[in-house]
């Protein structure tokens, strides 16, 4: 900002760099927000517009495109059963995961180490090579093609990162605090609820949103584990081939704008994750 | 009625032994500190108090009622913490309230006793802020206040002006004072800080690892320490430390000096406080090694035979280092330590 008060001479090395700096700032955001521009057009424009060249850049603000998704076989279903999926993720990953990110920030127990280890852990193993066993034991125990049987296998995609984000946040949060509560006339319970929830509840809701998102984005076990009950990833990889281009716009669209959205909306939140304090 | 007896209390983490059967009684509004330096655990014994922490052995009793099973919220104490913990998401009216709300005072009360502890704090302007709005000083006001709106037992202090700056710190520990002797509680009050210590107890437990050394009165604690590390560690500079031989029934030889002592026949320490040395024409040879002109006084630190030997002086005094000097210890505040108990001999 200083830059700008400075009476800078042509040949300014600052300058330069200062170009440098905006030119890769601009090349970065283009980067992400051009595709999401074209997605955005192409969604907003007639299905005539969509497959017609050249290409609009500008949108027709035509909603044609999200009609015809709207009216398409089976979309709505799976858009019923996407959104269904995630909110079971959410709900089930923040229920065991924010109290094993509560106990790893306040218990000193044996193997915590190696338990904070095992967490991540269960990102080492690549979905595809557990699917298989998988969908034979969901067919077995008859939760294959359920909306809950695919929310488990998400929950635990969720759950390492619902443990991180909390186990960070309730570090966050000095012991001091609840031992004061304690002194004050708390139970440990009602110093949790009294002091802790409300100090802790935007984070929570944040992560309980970044288990939705991933819930939401997730593809591979979709598809594997549903037939009937297809949640929209799964739905939209299923008709790739198919299905017309001004389909796949406006299911890109409706599948990336709500995890853009909330992603941006609980972004501070999420760097807790990686122990960047969030005071 | 509020006596806390503390009887054979043992704290064990693993096998290291934090403390060793502590046995104290502190009486009725008194104003205990518990003094020592860091690891020597004043800590611990307050959180055990506090039940923050659970002794592995030995029994609390406060107003002849054993409390160590029960929780925090039971036991009549109010407890102010080093770095505050005032509540981040209440304002401070909600922060002094908390423990009144917990308790279903009715509202009216609730107000009453607030507005009152707050202005005994001289916060009563800050009721509508939050703890981040508040600087390090009033946040510890607002954390007394909480304590003090509980009307309490007792109340415990862990360090709670250690995080202050030094001028705030004494204000506030004059302030302490005048508003705990007002408010009939018995205080416990923890501290690493000897003049905080001092300026504040009715008593002081100087602790060492993991031991009460001597429970006395400031004074007592500094006049007529009961063991070596007592002497060594209260006083700025500390005593100053010679050895001495015993020569014949209560004539003791120190660095080729005869002093009166106690009659022992063994070899004991002689001990002397700095400010108790006098310039005189004969007695301790010492060679001046560093001088500290210190406004009111005048540091010397010297060699007497090898040992460190500091002595306090007028600030008139002009002092070189490599000066030979001669220091009269005053009779009556002279001390003697034995080496192998450690403990004073009178």
């Amino acid at each position: 900002m200083s830059e700008a008060t400075v009476d800078a001479g042509p040949d300014d090395p600052r300058k330069a760099g200062k170009f440098v700096y905006i030119a890769a700032v601009v090349l970065l955001c283009a980067w992400v927000l051009v595709p999401l521009y074209f997605l955005l057009i192409n969604t907003l424009s007639s299905p005539e517009a969509v497959n017609a060249f050249p290409k609009r850049f500008v949108p027709e603000f035509d909603l044609g495109s999200l009609t015809f998704f709207a009216g398409f076989e089976g979309m709505l279903v799976a858009l019923k059963n996407s959104i269904l999926v995630a909110a079971i993720t959410m709900v089930m990953s923040i229920t065991i995961g924010a109290p094993a990110g509560y106990a790893l920030s306040r218990f000193d127990f044996k193997g915590k180490g190696l338990f904070r280890l095992l967490i991540l852990l269960t990102r080492a193993f690549p979905l595809p090579l557990l699917a298989l066993p998988l969908a034979v034991m969901f067919i077995r125990t008859g939760l294959d093609d359920t909306v809950f049987g695919l929310a488990l296998v998400h929950t635990t995609l969720a759950i390492p990162f619902a443990v991180l984000i909390t186990f960070s946040l309730f570090s966050g949060i000095p012991i001091e605090l609840e031992e004061a509560a304690w002194t004050l006339g708390c139970t440990r319970l009602t110093a949790f609820t009294k002091v802790v929830f409300p100090l802790i509840l935007p984070g929570i809701t944040a992560s309980a949103i970044f288990a939705f998102v991933i819930s939401w984005n997730e593809v591979f076990a979709a598809a594997v584990l549903t037939i009937e009950n297809r949640t929209l990833t799964a739905f939209l990889l299923q008709n790739l081939d198919t299905s017309p281009l001004h389909l796949k716009f406006a299911g890109g669209f409706i599948l990336v704008v709500p995890a853009l959205i909330f992603i941006f909306a609980v972004r501070k939140y999420l760097f807790a994750m990686w122990g960047i304090a969030n005071r | 009625m509020a006596e806390i007896q503390i009887k054979n209390i043992a704290k064990r983490f693993g096998t290291y032994q934090a403390l060793h059967n502590i046995d104290l009684t502190i009486s009725d509004q008194e104003f205990m500190v518990l003094l020592g330096a860091s690891g020597c655990g004043k800590s611990t014994l307050l959180r055990i108090i506090a039940g923050l922490e659970t002794p592995s052995e030995g029994e609390v009793w406060i107003g002849g009622r054993r409390i160590d099973h029960l929780p925090p919220k039971d036991r009549g104490i109010a407890m102010v913490f080093q770095n505050y913990a005032v509540f981040p998401h209440l304002t401070v009216f909600e922060n002094i309230g908390f423990g009144l709300r917990m308790q279903k005072m009715p509202n009216d009360e609730v107000t009453r006793r607030v507005e009152r502890t707050a202005e005994l704090m001289h916060i009563e302007q800050l009721t509508g802020r939050y703890s981040g709005e508040l600087s390090g000083g009033q946040r510890q006001r607002v954390a007394v206040a909480r304590a003090l709106a509980m009307e309490p037992d007792v109340i415990l202090m862990d360090e709670p002006l250690s995080n202050l700056d030094a001028l705030l710190r004494l204000e506030m520990r004059a302030e302490l004072k005048g508003v705990l002797a007002e408010s009939n509680t018995t205080a416990i009050y923890v501290t690493h800080d000897q003049v905080e210590a001092m300026s504040l107890a009715d008593r002081i437990s100087v602790m060492h690892e993991g031991r009460i050394v001597q429970a006395a009165t400031p004074v007592e604690v500094y006049r007529n320490p009961a063991e070596r590390f007592v002497a060594s560690f209260i006083g700025n500079p500390p005593m100053n430390f010679l050895p001495a031989t015993p020569v014949k029934g209560g004539q003791w030889s120190v660095a080729g000096q005869m002093m009166d002592g106690p009659s022992a026949n063994k070899a004991l320490e002689f001990a002397i406080r700095p400010e108790d040395l006098k310039i005189a024409d004969s007695g301790l040879t010492a060679v001046a090694k560093v001088v500290e002109p210190l406004g009111a006084h005048l540091l010397v630190t010297c060699a007497v035979e090898g040992h460190q030997f500091r002595a306090v002086l007028d600030s008139d005094l002009v002092v070189k280092p490599g000066e030979t000097l001669t220091f009269a210890p005053l009779a009556d505040r002279v001390r003697w330590f034995d080496p192998d108990t450690q403990k004073a001999v009178a």
